[in-house]
C-alpha cells in the first residue's frame, strides 16, 4: 500500500460527543441536568446565555422543552463559571449571580420577571404591584400571564406574586400546593395572609415610623406588629398621614 | 454555491448540523494528525464549528455566494490551532448518557503516524495531512493556509519524500 493510501486510512468517523458539543456551544441545543428542589426533582436547562428553564423532572420534559423553545435538549454539565450558582439561586429563590436566558420573552415580560426576581424571600406582592412597578398599572392581567409562563420558576420567584384579594393564585410548577409549600418554607404566615385578605387589608402602617407597607414586608414585620394599623387602600393610609415604605413601594 | 452552502444561506440553524456531519470527520481527523492529541483535536473541532456558526450567522447573501466551505473551515481551524485557544468553561459540556467516557477513538497501530509526521516541518505536515488525510485539493489547501499553490505542491512532495525515508529507516 502506498503512503498516500495509508494516510487516507487515518481518517474515520466523527468521535461521539463532538456534534453534541457543537450544538451546545452554538446554542442550537440546550443542556439539562436534574436537581433536587423543595418541590421535588426538577430539570434545569441552560445554554451559553444562562439558565433557560426549570421544569418538573417528569416524563416528557424533553418534548415539552422542544415544543416550547424549538430546541433539542442534551444531557450536559452547566458551564463551570456559574454551575455552583444554580443550587444557590434555587435555595435563595432569586438568580443572584446566576445568568438567566430570557430571550424567549417579550421586553415587557422580561421587565416584569426581573422585578419579580427582586421580591425578597419570605415576602409576597400582588399582581397589580408588579404592573405598577413595570410602569403599566393597567396590565395586571398581562402580569398574571407572564407569571404563568415564567420559564424559570423557583429561581425567578413567581411564587411570591399573589392575587390582591389574598388568594395565592395559580402556580405553573405542579400546581398551587407547591406555591403554598414554597412560601411556608420561606416563613410566610399563610394563615395571617388569609385573615388579612378576609378583612380586605391591603397595607399595614407603623405609627412609630409613619410608614405603611405590604403586610409581608420585612420593614413592617420588624416593627413587632402589636401596634400596626390596617388599611384597605393605600389612599386611606396616605389620608391618615402615612408614607409609603421605600423598600416594598406599596404605591 | 453547492447545495449545503445554499441550505446554510437559507436556514442556518436547521442546516448547520448537516455541515457538522459532513465536515466534522475531516476536521477532527486532520486536527488529530496535526496536534497528535484526542482531547485537543476534539476541543479545536468544536471551537472551529462554533466560530463558523457565529460568522455564518452574520453572513449576507453575497458572502455565502463566495464561500468555499472546506478551505474556509480550515482557515478557522488552523488559526485556532496556532493560538491553542480553549474556552470550554464558558459553555455547557455534553455528558454522554451511555458511558463512552473520554475514550480515545484512535486504533493503537495508527499512533505511530504522529511520530512519523512530527519529523516533517510544520508546513509540510499541514500540507500532507490536508491533502491525504483530509482529502482537500491543492487550491483548497492554498486558500486555507494562505500559501501559493506551487509552494503547497512542493510541501506535499517533500513531506511525502521525508515520510518515505522515515519509514524505510523503521525497517
Amino acid at each position: 500500500m502506498s503512503i498516500e493510501q495509508r494516510l487516507s486510512g487515518l481518517a474515520g468517523a466523527l468521535p461521539e460527543g463532538i456534534a453534541e458539543g457543537v450544538a451546545l456551544g452554538t446554542g442550537l441545543a440546550d443542556g439539562y441536568d436534574i436537581y433536587a428542589s423543595p418541590v421535588g426533582e426538577v430539570v434545569i436547562t441552560f445554554n451559553i446565555e444562562g439558565v433557560s428553564s426549570v421544569d418538573l423532572a417528569t416524563t416528557g420534559f424533553e418534548g415539552r422543552f422542544a415544543s416550547r423553545y424549538g430546541r433539542p435538549l442534551l444531557r450536559a454539565e452547566p458551564p463551570r463559571q456559574w454551575a455552583k450558582h444554580i443550587p444557590e439561586a434555587m435555595e435563595a429563590g432569586t438568580p443572584g449571580r446566576l445568568p438567566v436566558d430570557l430571550r424567549s420573552r417579550t421586553p415587557f415580560e422580561v421587565k416584569v420577571l426581573r422585578i419579580a426576581a427582586s421580591i425578597p424571600r419570605g415576602e409576597v406582592r400582588p399582581y397589580g404591584w408588579l404592573a405598577r412597578e413595570a410602569e403599566r398599572p393597567d396590565a395586571a392581567r398581562a402580569v398574571g400571564s407572564t407569571m404563568a409562563r415564567n420559564p424559570i420558576p423557583l429561581i425567578i420567584p413567581c411564587h411570591r406574586v399573589v392575587r390582591s384579594d389574598g388568594h395565592l393564585g395559580e402556580y405553573s410548577l405542579g400546581g398551587t400546593h407547591n406555591k403554598w409549600d414554597l412560601l411556608r418554607r420561606e416563613g410566610v404566615d399563610l394563615g395571617h395572609l388569609v385573615e388579612l385578605a378576609e378583612h380586605h387589608v391591603r397595607v399595614q402602617a407603623d405609627p412609630s415610623t409613619g410608614v405603611y407597607c405590604h403586610p409581608t414586608c420585612h420593614v413592617i414585620r420588624a416593627s413587632g406588629q402589636w401596634n400596626v394599623v390596617d388599611f384597605k387602600t393605600t389612599v386611606a393610609a396616605r389620608a391618615a398621614g402615612f408614607e409609603p415604605c421605600p423598600e416594598c413601594r406599596p404605591g | 454555491m453547492d447545495e449545503l452552502t445554499a441550505e446554510l444561506a437559507r436556514d442556518l440553524d436547521s442546516s448547520f448540523p448537516h455541515l457538522v456531519k459532513r465536515a466534522g470527520p475531516g476536521l477532527y481527523w486532520g486536527l488529530r494528525r496535526l496536534c497528535g492529541d484526542h482531547q485537543e483535536a476534539e476541543d479545536l473541532t468544536q471551537e472551529t464549528f462554533i466560530r463558523a456558526y457565529r460568522s455564518l450567522s452574520e453572513f449576507d447573501r453575497a458572502r455565502f455566494a463566495d464561500l468555499r466551505l472546506s478551505p474556509w473551515l480550515w482557515t478557522i481551524a488552523l488559526n485556532l490551532g496556532r493560538n491553542h485557544l480553549r474556552n470550554r468553561s464558558r459553555r455547557p459540556v455534553f455528558v454522554e448518557m451511555t458511558d463512552h467516557g473520554d475514550h480515545d477513538p484512535e486504533p493503537p497501530d495508527t499512533a505511530a503516524w504522529d511520530a512519523r509526521l512530527s519529523a516533517l516541518t510544520i508546513n509540510q505536515r499541514r500540507a500532507v495531512v490536508l491533502r491525504h488525510v483530509v482529502g482537500l485539493g491543492i487550491g483548497e489547501i492554498a486558500e486555507a493556509t494562505g500559501r501559493p499553490e506551487g509552494t503547497v505542491k512542493a510541501d506535499i512532495h517533500r513531506g511525502l519524500e521525508h515520510l518515505r525515508r522515515v519509514m524505510e529507516q523503521e525497517r
